[in-house]
């Protein structure tokens, strides 16, 4: 259904890391719930059209206007690391 | 004056009319969960300016405001940010993080008059139907604390339940207000999707998340309604109506209404307590002069699978901004900003969430869209289209809420599939965007509390909260009390 080597991909895919354990685990349970959802397959959906939403509002416009918004200072109150008015990051290439 | 065991009604009444002070009500309610949170364990964080704050409405009532829940004490799930208080989702990702604004619901309260009295427990980021998945503890039920209030919003539940607060808001995406409701005897609302603004609630499926009431009666219920929907532009979703006056015609009774009950939420299992306790109310109903016929909601057995692709991609997306940079925990030790990333998301989310981002991520990658998501939004379609066709003929679904009464804590944590089934009978109707209510309708052998579920077609919450009021008036399940030992 699922094999060990797809978590693997899915995980990178989802910025995630799992343990040998977790991975055994993972295969087994989204292989057990990927199985519960095939019986989807029994329905003829030809021709269904899908419900992303199920408000009939799309593409909600507003006027182009600026409106009070947060300071620097708010912006960056929960920010785990900063360093002079920016969000500070490790560094991205060795 | 037993302040406590008081309708969130009677406390604004008795406000208004000065004979309570919001003061007074706050402390008494404050003095009651420093009593029973110990066991309870509704409350992650309890609002120390609650008092001031109720002596501010105070001063407030004094120079002639007033409002039909001004000064009134009001709980709140955890995933609803309230300016410069934690809002964790029960999360450790979230841990630290403060909310920087108010959720418009939270706006709509303030301006309202009411008194915050903290932040109830959940599962992390609502995936849950027990709180078990709260990173920081399991809040337990009101009526048993060895058992589960329900969840996610089981803390919110279990707070107006044992009488820590009035009322308290929490969000429903697949029957986190309902399902809770119904574990621990009280009312719990979902709106019709786009009735309250979304706006400040942290996301977990986004056309699915829905933030409502509960309360321990129908009439409560339907106030805090009314405090909390309308249109917010700041939510594209929400629907630009008028607002409904939700007290209004809660007493006009249910005469000539139709009320189908839909074979497939009931020949099942028809021997569970759930569904046998509301065959029995399907008669009170009728007693009253409703119209109580049979009906068919022909894809009932798909909506689970449906649910389990649609909210777990929508989750993986709306998670993935959980990075570590702009708020949140972040793993100090990483090498580089892969491994921050990587590491601060394995460390900072609890296994349920890994699970469902690891479900959305997978049903959304390339080669399985079309298998899982398209289809599963097609099948959407047809379970949406069941809905209408019964609200061609009739006014109101009648189904039980849950199969079985809570149940033990740690009893389906390692079976994901068990603990999903828990939301069997609500998880259509987010679904289909109509709105559902919890309501009490029995107890089991073991005297738990068990519900009713009353769902209604979009943006007719007033028809059923008054089937709902006529029901709770020729009972008196809602006037048992929890224990809480």
């Amino acid at each position: 259904m699922i094999t060990r080597k797809e978590v693997e991909h899915v995980a990178k895919l989802a910025q995630l890391e799992f343990s040998e354990a977790e991975k055994e685990m993972l295969t087994k349970q989204l292989g057990d719930i990927l199985q519960f959802v095939e019986k989807l397959g029994e329905l003829n959906t030809d021709g269904v059209e899908p419900t992303y939403s199920v408000v009939p509002v799309s593409n909600v416009m507003r006027e182009d206007i600026a409106k009070p918004s947060f300071t620097q200072e708010q912006a960056l109150a929960n920010a785990p690391e900063k360093d002079m008015g920016f969000f500070k990051i490790p560094k991205i290439m060795e | 004056m037993d302040i406590v065991n008081l309708s969130a009604a009677e406390l604004a009444a008795a406000i208004k009319a000065k004979k309570l002070s919001s003061k007074e009500a706050t402390s008494a309610f404050l003095k009651r969960i420093a009593e029973t949170d110990g066991t309870v364990k509704s409350f992650l964080s309890v609002n120390a300016s609650a008092l001031k704050e109720a002596e501010q409405r105070d001063s407030e009532l004094a120079s002639g405001k007033s409002g039909p829940l001004y000064g009134v004490p009001v709980a709140i799930k955890d995933n609803m940010c309230l300016a410069g208080s934690k809002t964790t989702c029960a999360s450790k990702i979230l841990e630290d993080f403060t909310a920087p604004y108010d959720a418009t619901v939270i706006e709509k309260l303030k301006a309202q008059g009411v008194v915050f009295l903290g932040k109830c427990n959940m599962d992390e980021f609502a995936m849950g139907s027990s709180t078990e998945n709260s990173a920081f503890h399991t809040t337990t039920n009101p009526w048993d604390s060895s058992r589960i209030p329900g969840g996610s919003s089981g803390g919110s539940a279990a707070a107006v339940a044992s009488r820590q607060a009035p009322l308290a808001l929490g969000s429903d995406t697949g029957g986190s207000i309902r399902q809770p409701a119904a574990c621990c005897g009280i009312v719990g609302l979902k709106p019709t999707y786009g009735r309250v603004s979304r706006y400040g609630l942290v996301a977990f499926a986004s056309s699915l998340d829905q933030i409502g009431p509960f309360a321990r009666t129908t009439e409560d219920c339907a106030l805090l309604m009314n405090a909390v929907s309308g249109y917010d532009p700041k939510d594209s979703t929400s629907i630009n109506r008028d607002s409904a006056d939700h007290t209004a015609g809660l007493k006009d009774g249910v005469k000539g209404l139709r009320i189908g009950l839909p074979s497939e939420y009931f020949e099942k299992d028809p021997s569970a307590e759930g569904v046998k306790s509301v065959l029995e109310a399907a008669k009170v109903f009728e007693k009253l002069g409703a119209k109580i016929e049979k009906v068919s909601l022909p894809h009932t057995d798909y909506c689970l699978a449906v649910y389990y692709i649609i909210a777990t991609a929508e989750a993986s997306s709306n998670l993935a901004r959980y990075d570590g940079v702009h708020y949140g925990f972040r793993d100090k030790d990483a090498k580089n900003l892969r491994d921050m990333y990587n590491k601060t998301r394995a460390k900072g989310f609890g296994s349920e969430v890994k699970r469902r981002i690891m479900l959305g991520t997978y049903v959304l990658s390339a080669g399985y869209y079309d298998a899982y998501y398209l289809k599963a939004q097609k099948v959407r379609t047809l379970i949406k289209r069941d809905f209408e066709n019964v609200f061609k003929n009739f006014d109101l679904i009648l189904t039980p809420t849950t199969p079985t009464p809570a149940f033990k804590i740690g009893e389906k944590v390692s079976d994901p599939i068990q603990m999903y089934l828990s939301d069997i009978f609500t998880i259509s109707v987010n679904l289909a965007g109509v709105p559902g209510v919890s309501v009490p309708c029995g107890f089991s052998a073991g005297g738990l509390p068990l519900g009713l579920q009353l769902i209604g077609k979009p943006f007719e919450e007033a028809a059923m909260l008054r089937a709902a009021y006529s029901y709770e008036q020729s009972t008196d399940w809602h006037k048992r009390t929890a224990p809480v030992k």
